[in-house]
């Protein structure tokens, strides 16, 4: 399903990551477990072709996009920080995607209240998205990032700053939602027990490890 | 601030009281008063008919609408590449770039005027786009500052997301960046606009006859033509259109910023790969536009007779440039008092308009009516403005009309509401929570105020004054006004000079020009710098 | 008895307030203030304006300020504004087209200099009522770029039809009468040259012809006019443009590089006058007798750019070699231009550019 070959790239002229591998198969749920400064979210962003690694190539179902921009990889991801849109309603948030690929205004509309049920938000499609709580503004993102049903979904650290019981719970909701549709996904933390909790499989990132 | 209506600790009401005094006493005393007077003085219901009945009037009124329109998205649609790649990116230069920018804001429109027609084909000279084109160069600033200090608090992870989502990069700025901004070139939007609605020395300058606007036509009828109840209905009639417009930019201002949490600046990334092309080639097409008036006019203040020389360099010392000859106009001495007119009016302005900013913080609705007033004189014609202090203030105890503080303080009528722009967003978001806490600790209110609010404002109110003082260097319109003998500002000086027959007159103008757009460059560098070196300073505090 | 005490108390009273109105006269200011334009040069001590006006102090004790009021419309607007609480005592340079609009708004306390019968006839006979004294004059003229006309193969034109002729298309440039003295003053001169039932058929054949109008003198002749980097070799500008031209080249020049068309000149004369209200009526009075002396009038050409009225005042070299100063130059009665002048643009206006 996703297949990254021998990545490479540094970062100011320090190697960041070393011919770096890793495949995925549908439906997979990868954690990419390691401390912070050991590439993870590079890894991510150059899997989302928000950055061209210096060497490797990256597979997405079996076609070489390496060199493909991200609105055509059909990638998903949630950022750390959510990166919602201030200026759109929750409901137009997670119809973004939808819209994006050319989706009737009234289809989008069903599908966004669907995700947005999915994730235990049924109903928030108008609120404002300033006016989200952290564990809501979340639910919204993977909602989002979910809706337009991306090959692989990449969540960068998603439950940082959530505090341990909202933290807990979450996690194990986003893994059943994740499962639930089939979702292939990279998962990066630097918490082995969530890690642990989420994945099917683990993968540790720095101290040279790649699988 | 709404948060903070419980009766115990808000500050008390003649604090607020005496805090909102000066403001408002100086916007009543020096700005409504004389327009009162020259209202009332020189309207009347003939001149109000005979104002309204002529069609020049209405031609004269359309032509201004239309050409600030037209200059005003012309500038931002071309200062956004310039803002992006300021906001997102550092590179070699860019501050020199944003001073440079800063600095062409306070040419003299004839120097400006005259390099567009130099660089225009000469088919276009005269044409409308030399008028747009003048428009452009002076406020591509105002763009490239304001919007770019929204976009380099705009996450660049926002635009990623859209990509993510499969949005193009095209796609993603129209949907996800453009929407975000618009706070921010309305802002940027409605200052252009006040200043092309309201343009005078560009106009004079490239306006060929039948092109006129509101200005210039108060100008001539109150000046030319004595015609003081035409020029008040007319100078009325610009009011009127520009305070729906601030109202309404105020409101849309208001109703987008609140939604938008800013996250302070980001740090700026070095451009990379294909960027580096684009940053270039934005940056150097705006440094080309606005660095052709300032080689211009250097290159003009050393040609004569078609050689080059620096004549006009040797004699600015010494005013008697050949025995028994004079130049009549003392450069130096005009370069001092600029500076000592721009200190003033930047202390007067800084003043008034830190008072005003937490005035209207304090005040919320009547606050707001504040904050309207203040504007107003930006889009008041210097002519009315010099006018009705001629009248009002000619009898004791108000005779001020030979007062050296009159000049300042018309710079600083103007100047004041760039100070409230500058501020009033940071005194709006700071947290009341902080002052909360300060009262938990003890505080009585006004302690408690003082202690939260007053360092978040200086940095800003720094900004403030260096604009003030950019604006003062560079006022002509009421300066012409007031300016007494031995008191003439360098644009003064450069428009008499450039008033007369003679080479070296001509080459003595455009070189005391370079020496404004130097002495306002380095101004406005010197604030960019101290403003760079206390965010540093935060960064270092940080955690 | 009675009678005669209460008369001798009258009379006494009387003599005691004529004293008392005396006294005031010598209790005016020490320092009066005199009213300018702005091309009047800044104060500074050793101009030689100045340098004249501190003799005057020294000879009367009257000390004197300047006081730049803006553009001379400007100026006169501001005093229109203020008449009976002018802000100042003496003004300077009101010119023939704008003097009886500050007569009629009665501006001044009308007075003519001691000394003013020596002026030419041409002055004073335009303040038949002395309603204020004539100080300066100067013409407006088509100038033109010598080298121009010559490397084009043209001849320099000889008079105002000439300019309407195909050989001087587009070679033009005027001021907007709307909004330049100097326009003005040409538009002056054409309907004195072809009279009201002429002037508009004269500039239908201007426009034909290509003419160039810009709003401000500045544009006109720093921009379009060729000597200055334009492409129009005929400019509206002053009379004395090629001696100045010389003066103040920033390299010595053999000779001017411009010439002016003597029959296109129109004549502007200037004028002071004791404004109303002052509350130095004497020492106002002595100060306009001393601006048309010899002594005064002698700094005129190279301080304010125009021409003494002063018959006996001698011109430098430059001037009498190479200034026009035509010896029946166009012009119109002051009371007819005020009546005509916003008339008359609105007509031009309707000619030249609609």
């Amino acid at each position: 399903m996703l297949g990254v070959h021998d990545i490479t790239i540094s970062f100011e002229g320090r190697p960041l990551l070393e011919r770096v591998s890793l495949a995925l198969d549908a439906g997979e749920i990868v954690a990419l477990l390691g401390p912070s400064g050991s590439g993870k979210s590079t890894l991510l962003r150059i899997i989302a072709g928000l950055i061209v690694p210096e060497g490797g190539t990256v597979e997405i179902d079996g076609a070489d996009c390496t060199h493909v921009p991200t609105h055509r990889r059909s990638v998903g991801m949630v950022f750390q920080d959510e990166q919602l849109f201030p200026h759109l309603s929750v409901g137009a948030n997670v119809a973004f995607g939808l819209k994006m690929a050319g989706m009737a205004a009234r289809e989008r509309r069903r599908r966004s209240d669907d995700m947005l049920e999915l994730v235990g938000l049924g109903g928030f499609g108008d609120r404002q998205v300033g006016r989200l709580s952290g564990g809501e503004a979340k639910r919204v993102a993977l909602a989002r990032s979910l809706a337009p049903t991306p090959k692989v979904l990449l969540l960068d650290e998603p439950l940082t700053g959530l505090d341990r019981e909202l933290h807990d719970r979450l996690a194990d909701e986003v893994a059943a939602i994740l499962r639930a549709t089939g979702t292939t996904a990279i998962w990066v933390t630097h918490d082995a027990a969530e890690a642990a909790a989420v994945a099917d499989r683990i993968v540790r990132l720095g101290a040279g490890t790649s699988s | 601030m709404d948060r903070y209506r419980d009766p115990l600790n808000r500050l008390p009401r003649w604090f607020v009281a005496a805090v909102a005094a000066p403001p408002l006493g100086f916007l009543l005393l020096f700005y409504v008063w004389p327009f009162a007077t020259l209202a009332w003085r020189g309207l009347g219901v003939d001149a109000i008919v005979d104002t309204l009945d002529r069609a020049d009037t209405w031609k004269v009124l359309w032509f201004t609408t239309w050409q600030a329109s037209a200059s005003t998205l012309l500038t931002l649609t071309l200062g956004l590449a310039p803002a992006w790649a300021v906001s997102r990116f550092s590179f070699a230069g860019r501050r020199a770039f944003l001073s440079a920018l800063t600095a062409v804001f306070v040419l003299p429109t004839v120097v400006v005027g005259a390099a567009i027609v130099a660089v225009l084909p000469a088919s276009l000279d005269h044409s409308v786009w030399a008028i747009l084109g003048a428009h452009v160069v002076f406020n591509l600033a105002v763009v490239v500052r304001t919007v770019g200090a929204v976009w380099e608090q705009l996450p660049p992870e926002l635009e990623e997301a859209a990509a993510t989502l499969g949005a193009g990069p095209g796609r993603a700025f129209r949907s996800v960046t453009l929407p975000l901004l618009r706070p921010a070139l309305a802002a940027a939007g409605a200052i252009i606009f006040l200043f092309t609605f309201t343009s005078f020395g560009v106009i004079r300058v490239l306006g060929t006859a039948g092109r006129s606007t509101i200005e210039v036509e108060v100008w001539r009828r109150a000046t030319q033509l004595g015609d003081l109840g035409g020029a008040a209905v007319l100078a009325l009639l610009q009011l009127a259109v520009l305070a729906a417009l601030v109202t309404w930019s105020a409101r849309a201002q208001r109703r987008h910023t609140h939604t938008i949490g800013l996250q302070g600046a980001l740090p700026r990334r070095r451009p990379i790969g294909r960027q580096r092309w684009w940053v270039a080639s934005s940056v150097g097409g705006a440094l080309a536009v606005v660095m052709v008036p300032l080689l211009a006019l250097v290159e003009r203040s050393m040609r004569t007779d078609g050689s080059y020389s620096l004549a006009a360099w040797r004699s600015l010392g010494d005013d008697e440039i050949r025995p028994g000859l004079r130049l009549g106009v003392d450069p130096l001495g005009a370069l001092r008092n600029s500076a000592t007119t721009a200190l003033w009016a930047t202390l007067f302005a800084v003043v008034i308009g830190g008072l005003a900013v937490i005035a209207i913080t304090a005040l919320g609705r009547s606050g707001r009516l504040l904050d309207t007033g203040l504007m107003l004189p930006l889009g008041t014609s210097a002519v009315t403005i010099g006018f009705g202090m001629l009248i009002t203030f000619d009898a004791p105890p108000v005779d001020w009309r030979a007062s050296w503080w009159l000049v300042p303080v018309g710079h600083a009528l103007v100047a004041v509401p760039f100070v409230v722009r500058a501020a009033l967003g940071v005194g709006r978001s700071i947290d009341p929570d902080l002052r909360a806490a300060a009262a938990t600790l003890g505080a009585p209110p006004i302690r408690a105020w003082a202690t939260t609010t007053l360092p978040f404002l200086r940095r800003p109110l720094a900004t403030g004054a260096g604009l003030a003082a950019a604006i003062s260097l560079g006022e002509f319109g009421a300066t012409s006004f007031l300016s007494r003998s031995g008191s003439e500002t360098l644009p003064i000086a450069i428009e008499r000079l450039l008033g007369r027959t003679g080479r070296l007159f001509q080459a003595q103008a455009f070189a005391l020009s370079a020496i404004l757009a130097a002495a306002t460059m380095t101004i406005v560098m010197l604030v960019d710098a101290g403003a760079a070196f206390e965010r540093r300073e935060d960064h270092a505090r940080r955690p | 008895m009675i009678r005669r005490t209460i008369s001798a108390v009258v009379i006494s009273a009387l003599a005691l307030a004529a004293c008392a109105d005396d006294s005031a006269t010598s209790d005016e200011p020490d320092t009066i203030t005199l009213v300018a334009y702005d091309s009047f040069p800044a104060a500074d001590p050793e101009n030689p304006i100045y340098l004249a006006l501190a003799e005057f102090t020294a000879d009367t004790g009257i000390g004197v300020d300047i006081l730049i009021s803006g553009d001379p419309g400007t100026m006169l607007s501001k005093a229109t504004l203020t008449a009976g609480n002018p802000e100042g005592d003496v003004m300077w340079g009101v010119d023939n087209t704008y003097l009886s609009r500050a007569v009629d708004a009665q501006v001044f306390d009308p007075y003519l200099a001691t000394g003013a019968s020596e002026l030419p006839d041409e002055f004073t006979e335009l303040v038949p009522n002395g309603e204020a004294t004539p100080v300066d004059f100067g013409d407006v003229c088509v100038n033109y770029d010598i080298a121009a006309l010559a490397a084009a193969g043209i001849e320099p034109p000889t008079s105002l039809a000439d300019l309407a002729l195909p050989e001087y298309a587009g070679q033009l440039v005027v001021e907007n009468p709307a909004t330049e003295s100097t326009g003005l003053a040409f538009l002056l001169a054409t309907i004195a040259e072809f009279g009201d039932d002429g002037w508009e058929a004269y500039w239908t054949a201007l426009r034909a012809n290509d003419v160039e109008i810009v709003d401000s003198w500045t544009q006109a002749y720093y921009e379009s006019f060729s000597w200055s980097g334009g492409s129009r070799p005929l400019v509206v500008s002053y009379g004395s443009s090629p001696p100045f031209e010389m003066l103040y080249a920033t390299e010595p020049l053999e000779a001017p590089p411009t010439a002016v068309v003597e029959s296109t000149c129109f004549r502007q004369v200037e004028f002071a006058g004791v404004l109303r209200g002052t509350d130095a009526p004497k020492a106002a009075r002595q100060l306009v007798d001393f601006l048309i002396t010899e002594r005064f009038q002698r700094e005129v050409p190279l301080n304010l750019f125009v021409f003494p009225v002063n018959p006996n005042v001698e011109l430098a070299d430059e001037f009498v070699r190479y200034a026009t100063i035509p010896d029946r130059p166009l012009s119109l009665d002051p009371a007819a231009i005020d009546a005509g002048r916003s008339d008359w643009i609105d007509r031009w206006t309707d000619i030249a550019i609609r």
